[in-house]
């Protein structure tokens, strides 16, 4: 159910300009603060003015939400992909490290909890104060946070698997220890860690809307959904639609990743329990 | 058990150095003039000087951290350019507010979560079960401020009952402190409390199935009974430690409680520094949420063995 909801979230929004004629960018004042389901004249790139149904309402730009909305999710699933895999490839490497050579372990597993121990949201919120924000620096800030749990997950993973005999097997006939922990140890945590993946992107997409939402994420003229709620949020008294139909498809893209998650928990680790930010 | 409070004690200094480390290394990792960004885009050339010397600039990275660290083990969290106060000063007031926020949020959260994850323990498989893990998903995946703003729109705009917005000092009376934080603690709690609830339906059903459980049973004491005098408490160290661990999540959620309701806490000042740019607040924030969870997470450490005495011994 949740991997159904995501691809359709996903087709929508990659399929945005086909979906819907209206820009997300377009300004046009005779359109302001429109009600949803309203008709109204709207102008197209190339001049002309055509009837549109505005299906969502515009916001005080005259722009139309619906698109803004479609073109908005396109950052979201964006940044959340991303951030899954820059935390687990870099969660994985020096998780594999930690979990197998001792030294190691101790410094980088003390530097790991100390990591963990501010709170994700707030590292995430200055380290985008620190370097302006792009869609790049916001992808790093929220990755950063996640990287500790990877690791921890991994090394775990690692210290269990280290002990069955194929691995002892493997040594015993001099395997380098390079080839034994890609050839060996790795396709062993990969269940578990597509798992947390999954968590990871919820928690991504949840943050950078969050981040948008504080206006310190991806610059306010880009249309994503943390954004849209941001800018909806002063008129918030008069036209609350502004405001409610990007946290509706946020929170149903949150909960479909979250979804997705626990149902590859239950088929690919029971044992697995889940973890996050807000 | 002394040497287990004495390990535990020690196990926490490493932590605190690595957050102290990284909130030092913040700054100074940035490219740019640190001296220059503390002091924010409308600072004299004199001021940037001062700073400049008070942070050691020309001294090694390590003895510039010293210095740094030196200070804050004083109180000194430097001085706001932006607000024109010392941080320490920000920070106290602006704490009432964030304090009142989370522990409600924290008192609610575990009365909701722990009776409901109980009672999921007890209809474990059940319809009734599906139900409130369906809840916890959903409570655990929608915003803090969608929720906040659907919340507010139907108690407070449509139907009336509580104050939109904003925030009053218990001092300005009991009932108009207690009417503004109603709707951001229960906001938030429902962001926290799946978390705790799934925890302890977890520990619980595991407990269940003991012997000792089913020795109570058998001896005709109630359910309730068992539950409360033989399940829970064996169940209690995981429940305890996802409530310390939650934190982390409370902490961060409040930044964006307080953005929704505007209440004037340390989570609104944190977004007034960051789009500030006011580095020596921002510093100052980040050291004392990570500390504060460093510390609670410390005290429940120190609680396991008053919950289960097995864990003297290990």
């Amino acid at each position: 159910m949740g991997a159904t909801t995501l691809v359709l979230l996903a087709l929508a929004s990659w399929c945005a300009p086909w979906l819907t004629s209206a820009d997300p960018t377009l300004l046009d004042p005779a359109n302001r603060d429109l009600l949803p389901g309203t008709m109204g004249l709207l102008t197209l790139s190339s001049g002309e003015t055509v009837p549109h149904l505005f299906r969502l309402g515009t916001d005080s730009y005259g722009r139309d939400i619906f698109s803004r909305i479609l073109y908005g999710g396109r950052v979201s699933l964006v940044v959340g992909v991303a951030v899954a895999m820059l935390s687990l490839g870099a969660g994985l490497a020096l998780g594999l490290f930690a979990g197998y050579l001792r030294g190691v372990d101790l410094v980088l597993m003390r530097v790991m909890d100390g990591l963990m121990a501010i709170p994700g949201i707030l590292l995430a919120v200055s380290l985008v104060a620190l370097w302006r924000a792009s869609i790049w620096t916001v992808i790093i800030a929220l990755t950063i946070p996640e990287v500790p749990r990877v690791v921890r997950l991994v090394r775990s993973l690692v210290l269990s698997i280290r002990e069955e005999p194929y691995v002892e097997a493997a040594v015993a006939v001099g395997t380098s220890t390079v080839n034994l922990l890609v050839r060996h140890v790795l396709p062993n945590t990969l269940a578990p860690l597509i798992v947390q993946g999954s968590y990871v992107c919820a928690a991504a997409i949840l943050g950078e809307a969050i981040l948008g939402f504080l206006g310190v994420g991806i610059p306010p003229e880009v249309a994503t959904w943390g954004n849209l709620m941001a800018e909806g949020r002063v008129q918030f008294n008069q036209y609350p639609h502004a405001v409610f139909f990007p946290g509706i498809f946020l929170t149903v893209a949150v909960l479909a990743v979250n979804l997705l998650g626990d149902g590859l928990r239950d088929t690919l680790d029971p044992r697995f329990s889940r973890r996050g930010w807000q | 058990m002394l040497r287990y409070l004495l390990q535990r004690l020690l196990a926490t200094i490493p932590v605190l150095l690595v957050v102290a480390v990284s909130v030092f290394l913040l700054l100074r990792l940035t490219p740019g003039d640190p001296a220059a960004i503390i002091a924010g885009d409308n600072a004299s050339d004199e001021q940037i000087e001062r700073i400049r010397d008070g942070l050691g600039l020309e001294k090694p990275l390590a003895a510039q951290f010293v210095l740094w660290a030196g200070k804050v083990l004083r109180g000194d969290l430097g001085e706001s350019f932006f607000f024109k106060k010392t941080v320490a000063q920000l920070i106290g007031q602006r704490l009432q507010p964030t304090v009142a926020l989370s522990l409600c949020t924290l008192f609610l959260s575990v009365l909701v979560a722990v009776p409901l994850g109980v009672l999921a323990a007890l209809r474990h498989g059940s319809w009734l079960d599906r139900l409130l893990m369906g809840f916890a998903t959903l409570g655990f995946s929608i915003p803090v401020f969608v929720l906040g703003y659907l919340l507010m729109w139907l108690v407070s705009l449509k139907l009336g009952w509580l104050p939109v917005q904003g925030y009053r000092r218990l001092q300005e009376g009991f009932w108009p402190f207690v009417r503004h934080l109603v709707l951001p603690c229960v906001t938030l709690s429902v962001v926290y409390s799946p978390l705790i609830a799934r925890v302890t339906r977890a520990s619980v059903s595991e407990a269940l199935t003991e012997d000792y459980v089913r020795t109570a049973r058998a001896k005709g004491l109630p359910a309730w009974r068992v539950v409360l005098r033989h399940a829970l408490p064996n169940a209690a160290v995981p429940i305890v430690t996802i409530i310390g661990v939650g934190l982390g999540l409370l902490l961060g959620g409040v930044v964006v409680t307080e953005s929704v309701f505007s209440i004037p806490g340390l989570g609104r000042l944190t977004v007034e520094a960051v789009l500030a740019r006011d580095f020596p607040t921002i510093q100052g924030l980040i050291l004392l949420s990570s500390v504060t969870y460093v510390l609670l997470n410390l005290m429940v450490d120190l609680s396991y063995p008053l919950l289960d005495p097995r864990i003297r011994f290990k």
